[in-house]
This record gives structure tokens, sequence and C-alpha cells, in this order.
């Protein structure tokens, strides 16, 4: 029983990452009916900015260490801590949650620029080319961040505060055994938060309900006078920033590299077809439920029966929801029937 | 263009072979004219033209050709290692093992069109990443990649009386050793059929099916035709061309990695395609050949290089375009790459025979504007020199 608890906490965060990648993709395919396979680009970018706001925080310059006496040596404190003290330490250690803040507007005019100055000239073109541009998009993203960044993982640590386990287990009654990272607890509260708001964008606002007018029937909703271009644009934008805070908040977790994106974006794919392409709730169930199950064939008791069946489960459950049921789980009738 | 007469297809033939024949002296000032890179040349060029076949043809994007390519390398080393290094016995396996996969993969992945279909494509072709590395490991030997050994049984090879050696054998054909000019030479002729084999599907009237099913596969479905068949044939016989590159590249250096089958390969041939131009006889092979060639060159290229070669303009000029270049170049030659992709899908979808179409439309188009203006101003004859 515990063991199955873990699984599954386990199995929720990673799905927490494919969910909120997979609400994105099918947000911008809903709406502009891109296919962008430089989403998981943007999840990588954010995370990057998360890396990039540490690197700037702890810009620092060598001072003489007193507590060595007996020669002289030196250690690199970072400026912050020379003007402000304890405060410049702690907003060092909070360095992830601040991100996140700074990770909203850099995303949604990353999320512009890439609507108005790529995205929007490829409303027209097939789905391939579309698929294409973007594809060369990643690559180009990616190698930016390689040249800059470097290739190795980075790591990142979670405020000091979470940086430890959460007795689950105690507080259930179910042995002290089961304990479980704070922060992967967070991410996962984090996910469902993030979801709850699109989803109430979507369906609690009025302009929410202009953009699914507009997913439905593009051209009634434009001959009402309505300028759908515009807040399609910034749905791409609210999908860009959904993405690159997965990314900010995934950050302690995986340490992030320049091809993270990517590895994501594949799964996130698979998730989107499970889901049913252009359902968004569908996309966020497959997502926890790819997780979970993925989490579950890396038990050991399963791998001892089925070995290797960790790295294709995802793939396997794919390939059997397609000829079962191929318009995904929640796929309606007529999205996408080429 | 159906209608032609045989006669063109020959001359294309005997024109192509000509060409590819005589690479070694045409490629010799652009300091490419060595076995290993134009042999790159030409498996990379089967590739392509497989992957054409599929996309060109019928518009169907697969983003796990790698795969095949991959289980082609995977089986003609198990051909050298069981049978004997000759290689024919390891193309002719390897061919039959992609076949055999693709059935599979196609069988699967045929039934949803569009992005459906490169998503599935895509995620069976991770999915066989993912298990040569770790489930496959007694195929494919996991991280270290499969590769001969001493004491490997190549039963055909010790039935005919052959020595184990000190070293490890080189594959061969017939005693000829496989590897410097002979190995370029062989892989040029099976360039030259299966490029005759592409010609000849790209005229036939299955190749005009498939462009039917291109152009509104509905309508193709209307008339009676059951697309699925065909379909399902020409991704199978695309990725036997995948294959055939895998056991080509063992050829040349027999070892096989689970890294040939990750999905930037993948994406690596549909580049070489899009730059090339999809659809167009040769543009696979023009684009195939770039690729590989820039990839040579530029992946050499680094600061020092750089320095020297700007080394007539004055000091902060210099500074300033190297540092300017250098991210293009060397370990950033990927960045470039994805540029100009971006490039080419934005400004050319074409691709390169596009971008040569347009440049003859426009001479034709200048020099019957000199001819006489009246004409021109028509319209007729010089509109249907772009079409």
């Amino acid at each position: 029983m515990d063991a199955f608890l873990l699984q599954i906490l386990n199995g929720l965060d990673k799905g927490g990452a494919y969910a909120l990648i997979a609400l994105g993709l099918t947000l911008v395919f809903g709406t502009l009916g891109v296919v962008n396979f430089a989403h998981g680009a943007l999840f990588m970018l954010g995370a990057f900015v998360a890396v990039a706001l540490q690197n700037l925080l702890t810009i620092s310059k060598q001072v003489r260490d007193e507590s060595v006496t007996f020669f002289e040596a030196y250690k690199e404190t970072p400026y912050l801590e020379i003007w402000l003290g304890d405060t410049g330490l702690a907003i060092i250690d909070y360095v992830v949650p601040i991100s996140i803040v700074l990770a909203i507007p850099v995303m949604l005019l990353i999320g512009f620029v890439m609507e108005r100055g790529l995205i929007q000239y490829f409303y027209k073109r097939t789905h391939a080319e579309q698929i294409l541009v973007t594809f060369g998009l990643a690559i180009v993203l990616q190698e930016i961040i390689k040249a800059w960044f470097g290739a190795n993982p980075i790591p990142m640590a979670a405020p000091d505060a979470v940086s430890g386990s959460a007795a689950i287990g105690s507080a259930l009654g179910l042995g002290d055994a089961v304990v479980y990272p704070w922060w992967r607890l967070l991410y996962l509260l984090f996910t469902l938060f993030i979801v709850g708001a699109v989803f109430a964008f979507l369906n609690l606002t009025t302009y929410g309900m202009v953009v699914r007018a507009g997913m439905a029937d593009r051209e009634t909703v434009g001959l009402l006078g309505i300028n759908i271009q515009k807040r399609f644009t910034l749905v791409f934008g609210i999908a860009a920033v959904v993405a690159g805070l997965a990314g900010v908040m995934y950050t302690p977790i995986l340490p992030p590299d320049y091809h993270m994106g990517m590895d994501f974006l594949v799964l996130s794919f698979v998730v989107v077809v499970v889901g049913g392409m252009g359902s968004l709730p569908g996309a966020v169930a497959a997502g926890f439920l790819l997780g979970i199950l993925q989490s579950f064939a890396s038990m050991s008791v399963v791998k001892d029966v089925l070995p290797g069946i960790d790295q294709i489960i995802i793939y396997l459950v794919a390939v059997v929801i397609l000829l079962v049921r191929p318009r995904g789980l929640m796929g309606r009738k007529g999205v996408m029937e080429a | 263009m159906l209608m032609e007469s045989p006669r063109k297809d020959y001359m294309i033939m005997a024109i192509f072979t000509a060409v590819v024949l005589t690479m070694p002296l045409w490629t010799a000032p652009f300091g490419a004219s060595y076995p290993d890179l134009l042999q790159k040349f030409a498996i990379y060029g089967i590739f392509a033209v497989g992957f054409n076949l599929l996309f060109g043809l019928t518009g169907y994007l697969s983003f796990g050709h790698a795969a095949f390519l991959g289980v082609g390398s995977y089986a003609a080393v198990w051909s050298f290692k069981l049978l004997s290094m000759n290689v024919l016995p390891a193309i002719v396996f390897a061919i039959l093992i992609a076949a055999l996969f693709a059935v599979l993969i196609g069988f699967v992945s045929l039934r949803r069109s569009g992005i459906y279909f490169s998503i599935l494509t895509l995620a069976l072709a991770q999915m066989s990443y993912n298990m040569a590395y770790s489930v496959l490991t007694p195929i494919t030997n996991g991280e270290t990649g499969l590769q001969l050994e001493h004491g490997d049984p190549r039963v055909l090879d010790f039935a005919f009386g052959a020595e184990e050696t000190a070293g490890l054998p080189s594959t061969n054909l017939f005693g000829l050793e496989m590897s410097g000019w002979p190995g370029f030479y062989f892989c040029a002729v099976v360039l030259i059929l299966a490029f005759f084999l592409s010609l000849r599907i790209f005229k036939s009237p299955f190749g005009l099916k498939l462009r039917a099913i291109k152009s509104n596969q509905n309508r193709m479905m209307y008339t009676g035709y059951n697309t699925r068949p065909h379909l399902l044939l020409v991704f199978v016989i695309s990725g036997m061309y995948a294959g055939l590159a895998g056991s080509l590249l063992a050829v040349t250096d027999p070892l096989a990695g689970a890294e040939r089958m990750q999905w930037t390969a993948s994406g690596e041939v549909v580049l070489m395609t899009i730059l090339g131009g999809a659809g167009t006889l040769v543009g696979p092979l023009l684009g195939a050949g770039l690729i590989k060639y820039f990839e040579n060159i530029f992946s050499a290229i680094n600061e020092g290089v750089l320095h020297s070669a700007f080394s007539f303009l004055p000091d902060f000029l210099n500074d300033f375009l190297t540092f300017i270049v250098a991210p293009f170049v060397g370990e950033g030659w990927h960045l470039t790459l994805g540029a100009l992709f971006m490039a080419v899908v934005i400004f050319l979808p074409g691709g390169i025979m596009e971008g040569i179409r347009r440049l003859t439309g426009l001479a034709k188009r200048t020099a019957s504007h000199r001819g006489g203006k009246g004409s021109a101003r028509t319209g007729g004859p010089a509109h249907s020199a772009e079409g």
C-alpha cells in the first residue's frame, strides 16, 4: 500500500509536467490550428529563465575568507550577500519562486514575438509545413541556449524551507516509511492551480467565452465584429507562459539542460494524442494518467515480470488507444480528421 | 509528365550514373573528394531518396524514419557476426528485417493521417530507440553498440575455409575490401540502382496513385480505391531504403549504435528532403549532399580558423566578425542548420529544386521580354514557364 501511494505521487508530478505542456499544445492547436513542435522549447526556455536569474543573482567577487587565518584564503561571495547580508542570501535561496514571477512576463513576451513573428504566417500552410518550421525553430532555440549556457545540466535547488521531505505516511496513518519531497508536492499543487486557472479563464470570463466561441467557429465570431486574432495571440502567449512555468517549477526536480524540451515534447505529443487532439480536459487527464502509468511501470515488481516496460509503456498505451479509440480518450468527432 | 517517353528516363539515368561515378573528380575542387565523405553522400542520398518516396509522393510526414536506418545497421552487423563478412548477405538481410519492421510500424501508424501519423511514427521510433537502449540489450548491446568480436561464428566464412585473423576482419565483396575507393564505388552503384528504382516508381501508375492520395485521399477512396494497401506498400519500400542505407553504414564501419535511431536522426532526413525539394527526383540527393558536406566543413571550423580567415581585416573588425560567426560553426553547426531549414520552409517550401525552377523561369521571362514586349504582355508563354 505504501509503495502504491508513492508510485501514484511519483507519477503525478511527472504527469503534471506532461499535462501542462500538453495543455499548452492543445490550446495552441485548438485556437490557431497550428501544430507547434517548438512548444517543448518553451518549456526549456522557462527553465532557463530560472537558470539565468540564478546566474544573475550569484554574480560574485573574491572576498578574503576571515575564518582561515594561517594563509590568505579567498572565497566567492555574491554581491547580493555583500550588499544585503542575510536578505541577499535569502533572495538567492528563493531563486526558483522568484523566477516564477519573472517568467510570466518573459514567456508572455516570447510567446507574442513567436506568434507575431513566425506562427501567424503559417495559419494557411499545411500541417506538415507547420511542423517543419516549428521543428526548425526548436532546433535554433535549443542551440542558442546551448551556446549560451553550455551543454551540461545546471543544478538548481528548491528553497531550503521546502527542500526536505513531507511525512505523508504518518499524516495519513500509513506508517512513517512514506515520505515525499515537499517540492514535488508543491509542483503537483502548482500544476493543479495552473490547470484550474486556465480552465477558469476559458470558462468563467467573457474573454474566455469569446475565445471558446472562436475555437468552435472562427468565422462567425469574426463576422460579429470581434477581433478574434488578437485574442488567439493572447492565448498563444498564455500557452507559452504555462509551458514556461512548468519548466521553471521543474528545475529543482530535473537539472535543466538544452535538450530537455525535446525530450518532454515527444512525450507530450503522445499525451495529446492519447487525450484526444483538441480536447483540453483530455490532455490534462491523459498527462496525469500516463505519468502514473509510467511510474507504476518502473516499479521493480513490474519490471521483473516485463523487463524494460518502463521505457515503452507510454508508447504502448498510445498505440493501443489509437487502435481501439482512434480519436483518443476524449477526442470529439470532426477535430483534426484529415 | 507521366507520358514522357522511356527514352528520357534512360537519358536521366545515363546522366545520373555519369555524375555519380565521376563524383571523385568534380568534388575535388570543393575539398570533398575523399572516400569517407563521398560514401556518406551516397548513403544518406539513398536514405533521403527513400524518405522522399513516402513524403514526396504521398505527403505522409514520417518523423521516425531513423528507426529503420538503425534496424538496418543492427541487422547488417548481425549478418557480419553470424554469417559472413561479405556485404551482400548483410544488405539483403538488413533490407528484409527493415521491411518486416516497416510492416509492423506502418500497419499501426497508417491508421491515422496528417499530424497523427507524424506523431505516431515519432512515438514508435522513440519506443524502438528506448528499447534498443534497454530491454533489447542482448540484441543491440545497449549503450556500447553492436560490434564485431573475436570468436563470432561467421558460419559461411569458415565453411569456405576462411582463417581466423589476428585483427578483426573487414567487410568485403567476394574478397574485395570495402574500404577506401572500392567502398565508395560500391555505395555509388547501390545509389544508382536505388535511384533508378525510385525513378520507376515516380513514373509508374503506382506512383500516380500515391500522388492522387496526396492531392485528395477522400476523392481517391470515393472512386473505389482502398488507399491503405498502397500507403503501406510505399511505407515499406521507403523503410527498406532506410534499411539499405543503414546496412551500408554498417558496411563502411561495422558497428551499430542506438543513437542512429534517435528522433534527431529522423529529423535530419526530413531536413535533407525538404532542403533539396520534396517530391522531386534529385532534390533529396542534393539536400543530403549539401547537409553532409556542410556538416563536414562547418563543424571543423573553430575560432582560430575564423581569425585567420578574417586576418585581412583590421583587428577590431576581425574580432567582431569572429564573435558573430563563431556560434554558427564548429559545435554550433546545428544552429546554422536549424536557421537554414527555417529559412527554406518559410521562403522556399519547394526547396532548392524550386529555387532552380524559379530562377530558370525568371531567366526565360527576361529573355522573352527582350525578344518582344508585345507577346510578353499577353502573358501566355511567360506564365506557363512558371508552372
